[in-house]
């Protein structure tokens, strides 16, 4: 029992933190583009080869960065959280 | 070639009586399951991860999204694009905050998470109040746009249309509660995933499998500005307030939230929100090959012949791809969305009335469960009335902006106050009710004063509020309010339970 409260805290904390910085991260990433869409039109009208403009990729590479920030939370969640909310709910019992 | 658009097209009729026979059907063994509150608030709370992923699409892929950004991206190419993202971006922020400790703090509704700990009557007043107000003006905009869309492909009168969708989502929800509108959605979101990707499939066919030769011949024939950015976003205040809305607001959109608690426990809600971002996003990518195989297959002026703001693009295009059959089956899906979103809708406002008002406030939680399923069902009614009045009432209003505008209330009303009460201890009941009540009514006052109310629909000249979206101001607004009303007036009890929602919020019930 005595022991059940520091590791959860812990666990807390650790949730806490990845939270918010993979929030911070997509945050960053999706306001740095809409300010550059904002600043910087003819830079993101670039073309870089027939048919593809800067703007269409990075927007592109936006939506694929939301995946990825998933990625790392899901992959981080199913293996250490989920393993450590098992063992301190052995302990409980 | 826009010829079938706006007659009723018998292929189109097939489709929809199809899918109404096919969901009503749903509904009817849906209401043989319905016998608690579990199952008409939750579905039994045994909805899978992929099923749930699908639901939740189903619920947040509106017409808007589908017609509406298909069309802005036909008509004006890559700004489109900056909305779709927009809309994406806030499902990041539901999986790092929301999905889990909603699924392990609360039963029904997501005031249930923010009153665990604090006193119960002040907190679901207003949170019930913010709820309403969300699925209130979500619902205008959803009934209007049903009108205005069923008018256009079906040559039904726009009252017609309102009534028909308004009587199906009703008995959707009334008989079938939760399990009945979740399989709607995951038939709608599989409906509307599968004509898509066949839409943009049959437009790739005729660029050799490359978006990029479709892009470069958008470009040569309307000019390289179709894929740099337009004047959508000339104001980068008005941009980043917009963003910030739609960001925040996603994870505080009431029908959104309630489908957390349909799923068996946290690490599922994890999986679901994996599976509707992956659907989402994919849908979103999709609606920007849509947009600009119209702009070329098409063409912008055909477009604009048919609807000035570009509505029609998808079917049209369906239409000049796949002939008049496959514009039939597009214009079913977009009826079939309507349906799906507005009763997802439906379900969390009587949630709100019946759980939290009735249940909660006025039987102070105490109230036996035939009454309690009986009064969530005279809630749908009510509500089911009151959005079909509201349709007829809104007729050729401009109502635009009330999507954005439930996203505002959304972001600043329910989203600041969720994430204080679960990671916050200081957070007090005093405090949530000022962040709720504070977030519903900055945001409401300041899209009053906005230019897209005041100069669009008042023909003022000018708006003493200068965004177009209040999110900014209100979303910061809602959060000091929260936390210095908390500091101010501190809740000795509130402050000892903290230890209990820790636990529970990673340990589960």
């Amino acid at each position: 029992m005595d022991d059940r409260t520091p590791a959860l805290r812990t666990l807390a904390a650790a949730q806490w933190r990845l939270a918010v910085s993979l929030t911070a991260a997509m945050m960053a990433i999706y306001f740095g583009f809409i300010l550059l869409v904002a600043f910087d039109k003819p830079l993101l009208g670039t073309i870089l080869r027939p048919g593809l403009s800067l703007g269409t990729l990075l927007g592109a590479l936006v939506i694929v960065s939301a995946w990825g920030l998933i990625w790392i939370y899901v992959r981080w969640a199913n293996s250490h959280y989920d393993r450590t909310v098992a063992s301190i709910r052995k302990e409980v019992r | 070639m826009s010829g079938s658009v706006g007659q009723p097209h018998l292929v189109a009729v097939l489709f929809f009586f199809g899918f109404i026979a096919v969901t009503l059907g749903i509904t009817w063994w849906a209401a043989r399951h319905t016998l608690s509150t579990e199952h008409f608030y939750a579905a039994g709370r045994r909805v899978t991860g992929l099923q749930n992923g699908l639901a939740l699409a189903g619920d947040y892929m509106s017409a808007a999204s589908f017609l509406g950004i298909a069309g802005l991206v036909s008509l004006s190419g890559f700004d489109g694009l900056i909305y779709s993202i927009g809309f994406l971006v806030g499902w990041p922020i539901v999986m790092f905050l929301i999905a889990e400790p909603l699924r392990n703090l609360g039963r029904y509704t997501f005031a249930d998470v923010v009153a665990f700990r604090l006193r119960q009557a002040p907190v679901r007043i207003a949170g019930a109040f913010g709820t309403l107000a969300v699925v209130a003006f979500y619902l205008i905009a959803q009934m209007v746009g049903a009108g205005n869309l069923i008018k256009l492909l079906f040559g039904l009168s726009y009252e017609t249309a309102v009534v028909i969708v308004g009587m199906v989502m009703m008995a959707y929800v009334l008989f079938g509660g939760m399990i009945a509108t979740t399989w709607v959605q995951i038939v709608k979101a599989v409906l509307l995933l599968g004509g898509a990707f066949l839409l943009a499939f049959l437009v790739l066919l005729r660029f050799g499998w490359s978006p990029l030769a479709l892009f470069d011949a958008a470009a040569a024939r309307y000019g390289a500005q179709v894929l740099a950015p337009g004047q959508l976003v000339s104001d980068p205040w008005d941009a980043v307030s917009l963003g910030l809305a739609l960001m925040f607001g996603t994870a505080g959109l009431p029908h959104i939230l309630m489908r957390f608690y349909t799923v068996p426990d946290a690490r599922t809600a994890r999986t679901s929100v994996s599976y509707a971002t992956a659907f989402i996003g994919f849908f979103y990518l999709l609606t920007f090959i849509l947009g600009f195989g119209a702009m070329v297959l098409v063409g912008q002026d055909a477009i604009r012949a048919v609807d000035r703001g570009g509505n029609m693009a998808a079917p049209l295009l369906a239409e000049a791809v796949g002939g008049t059959g496959f514009l039939g089956f597009i214009a079913a899906v977009a009826f079939a969305t309507i349906l799906a979103v507005v009763a997802g809708l439906t379900l969390s406002g009587a949630a709100a009335l019946s759980h939290d008002l009735w249940v909660n406030v006025v039987r102070r939680g105490a109230a036996p469960e035939h009454e309690q399923l009986r009064v969530a069902r005279l809630a749908t009614l009510l509500l089911g009335a009151l959005s079909i009045a509201l349709g007829i009432a809104f007729k050729g209003q401009n109502v635009a902006y009330m999507v954005g505008l439930a996203f505002a209330i959304a972001a600043s009303a329910n989203f600041p106050a969720l994430v204080l009460s679960v990671f916050w201890r200081q957070f007090t009941t005093r405090g949530a009710q000022a962040s709720m009540l504070v977030g519903t009514l900055s945001a409401l006052g300041l899209i009053w004063l906005s230019p897209a109310v005041q100069i669009r629909i008042l023909g003022r000249p000018s708006a003493p509020f200068p965004l177009s979206n209040p999110g900014l101001v209100t979303i910061p607004l809602a959060f000091l309010a929260g936390v210095a009303v908390s500091l101010l007036m501190p809740e000795k009890d509130a402050h000892e339970r903290f230890a209990e929602v820790e636990q529970r919020v990673h340990l589960g019930a």
